[in-house]
């Protein structure tokens, strides 16, 4: 019971500080640096992850898939089915894992550790608005680093399915490439850009403010030491991943369903 | 037991004759905080006049801390007020409330530094962010809070390459860059060597003295009481067991005090 109450008042107060972060979004301009600071210690601190897992999840998904065409004498399809799926699924999914992992749980032990040393409590009485001096800039950065490291991931995820296929199941790698973009430009609804590139990458938009936001709740409210940032930094990583696939879910239903 | 010494057993009292008058910058009255099912605070009474060091003493988890936490809002009491500045905590707007806080100095025991941020930067933290003072303003304003504390050359460095007494001063400038009128100190001389404590003591009763501050100190030690005090509460039990000027307090045979001081009550 006491575990339920707990989850709702953090889910409150995760919802309470994403409103006052969006409130305060005109403060952006101000701080501007303390969000470049972000998006690049949060940039090189996953890229290289980002491009080896990428790689490996799209030499994987043509391994896998093209086996199967083969049977059918459908290999010219895999660049096809590797481009949506990377660009649809894998690529924001992967991307919103690995900084849940990373950038989420280095967050959320940041911000605890300010809060268990008397940081936190120091900006309260310097007058120091902590949402907008430590939040807004973290959740902006992983809003903005989410979705351009997806657009790494889908392009090296890309690259690494032509590999398998042109080496292993004997498809030219000009007809794997031609089918991947072929598949990527179907319009959408939105300004006729490729639909799968757009919700591939709002999802990444979205994936990189829950983790942010989840990330920094978790670290303002840690209690008890380094026992309590430890406690906060594994909430930060277990929430976000949950947020994420929730969100996914509802997220395909929502573009894809009426289809 | 005279009129400013009480037993454990009374924590409920009412605050000494002396300090009870219209001019208190710092007002608790029946405060009662409980912590972990604990009443930390069990019917809290004292005043603190415009001008005035208090320092208090106490056992460990008397609630030193907490009393300086409600007293810049940080805390709230579950039962009866605290009154700083003639605003009443549990009541005070938010605006209001950070207006107190901008006129309040808080050092914490360790500096609380930002530690990303230099010693600079830090000290300049609140006149950037509750101001528009130019930056050579700031500048100016931070090296003679930096020369204050005696530490005139040290913008540069980062948190991390301070030791600890250094800490503390940086966190007293910058708790001092705003000009406060009632600057808190929690544990100045935890953790220092006899010398940089002595210089910190020394520092915060210059300032007390050149800057007109209100001053409320929690430490342990009596070589801090004796540089620093105008008066001194013991706590304990939840409420004040002695309230005593700084040299009736070192002279007192209060038993419950000599016991806390270690010295034999016989």
């Amino acid at each position: 019971m006491k575990s339920f109450r707990d989850t709702c008042e953090l889910l409150g107060y995760e919802l309470t500080l994403l409103g006052g972060t969006i409130v305060r979004l005109p403060h952006l301009w101000r701080r501007r640096s303390a969000t470049l600071d972000q998006l690049f210690t949060i940039g090189v601190s996953v890229v290289h992850v980002v491009l080896f897992v990428g790689l490996f999840t799209g030499m994987i998904l043509t391994l896998q898939t093209g086996v199967a065409l083969s049977e059918f004498g459908q290999q010219d399809q895999i660049g096809t089915i590797v481009a949506l799926s990377m660009a649809r699924e894998m690529g924001p999914f992967i991307t919103g894992i690995i900084l849940a992992a990373t950038a989420g749980s280095a967050l959320a032990a940041e911000l605890g550790t300010m809060k268990v040393s008397d940081e936190l409590a120091a900006l309260e009485i310097l007058s120091v608005d902590r949402t907008d001096y430590l939040v807004l800039p973290r959740i902006v950065a992983l809003a903005i680093a989410c979705p351009l490291l997806a657009v790494l991931c889908d392009t090296i995820g890309v690259m690494g399915g032509a590999l398998v296929a042109s080496s292993q199941l004997g498809v030219e790698t000009q007809l794997y490439f031609d089918s991947a973009v072929e598949a990527l430009k179907t319009p959408g609804a939105f300004l006729s850009l490729p639909k799968d590139v757009y919700t591939g990458l709002f999802k990444a938009f979205v994936f990189g403010v829950i983790i942010a936001t989840i990330a920094c709740s978790c670290g303002i409210r840690a209690r008890g030491g380094a026992l309590g940032v430890g406690e906060a930094t594994r909430r930060a990583v277990r929430d976000s991943i949950i947020f994420i696939i929730v969100a996914n879910y509802f997220l395909t239903y929502l573009f894809y369903s009426a289809v | 037991m005279d009129a400013t010494t009480r037993t454990a057993t009374e924590p409920s009292v009412e605050p000494a004759d002396r300090s009870a008058s219209g001019d208190a910058v710092i007002r608790f009255e029946n405060v009662v905080k409980v912590l972990g099912g604990r009443r930390v605070l069990d019917g809290l009474n004292f005043e603190v006049p415009r001008g005035e060091t208090l320092v208090i003493m106490g056992p460990s988890g008397t609630g030193k801390s907490v009393t300086l936490r409600h007293i810049v809002g940080l805390m709230q009491p579950d039962e009866g007020r605290v009154v700083v500045d003639g605003s009443d905590m549990s009541t005070i707007k938010k605006k209001e409330l950070a207006e107190l806080r901008k006129r309040t100095g808080y050092l914490f025991q360790d500096g609380a530094l930002i530690n990303w941020l230099n010693v600079g930067e830090n000290v300049a933290l609140p006149l950037r962010e509750n101001t528009r003072a130019s930056d050579d303003e700031i500048h100016q304003r931070v090296v003679e809070k930096l020369e204050l504390v005696r530490l005139p050359d040290i913008w540069d460095k980062m948190p991390g390459e301070l030791s600890g007494g250094m800490r503390k001063r940086v966190g007293l400038a910058r708790a001092l860059v705003t000009d406060p009128q009632i600057v808190l100190y929690d544990e100045p001389n935890a953790g220092l060597d006899p010398e940089t404590s002595n210089t910190i003591n020394t520092l915060m009763r210059d300032l007390a003295d050149r800057l007109d501050i209100t001053s409320v100190v929690v430490t342990h030690l009596v070589s801090c009481v004796r540089t620093v005090a105008d008066r001194v509460i013991l706590l304990d039990g939840g409420g004040v067991v002695v309230d005593l000027p700084k040299d009736e307090f070192l002279s007192s045979d209060n038993e419950r005090l000599r016991r806390f001081l270690g010295q034999d009550p016989d």
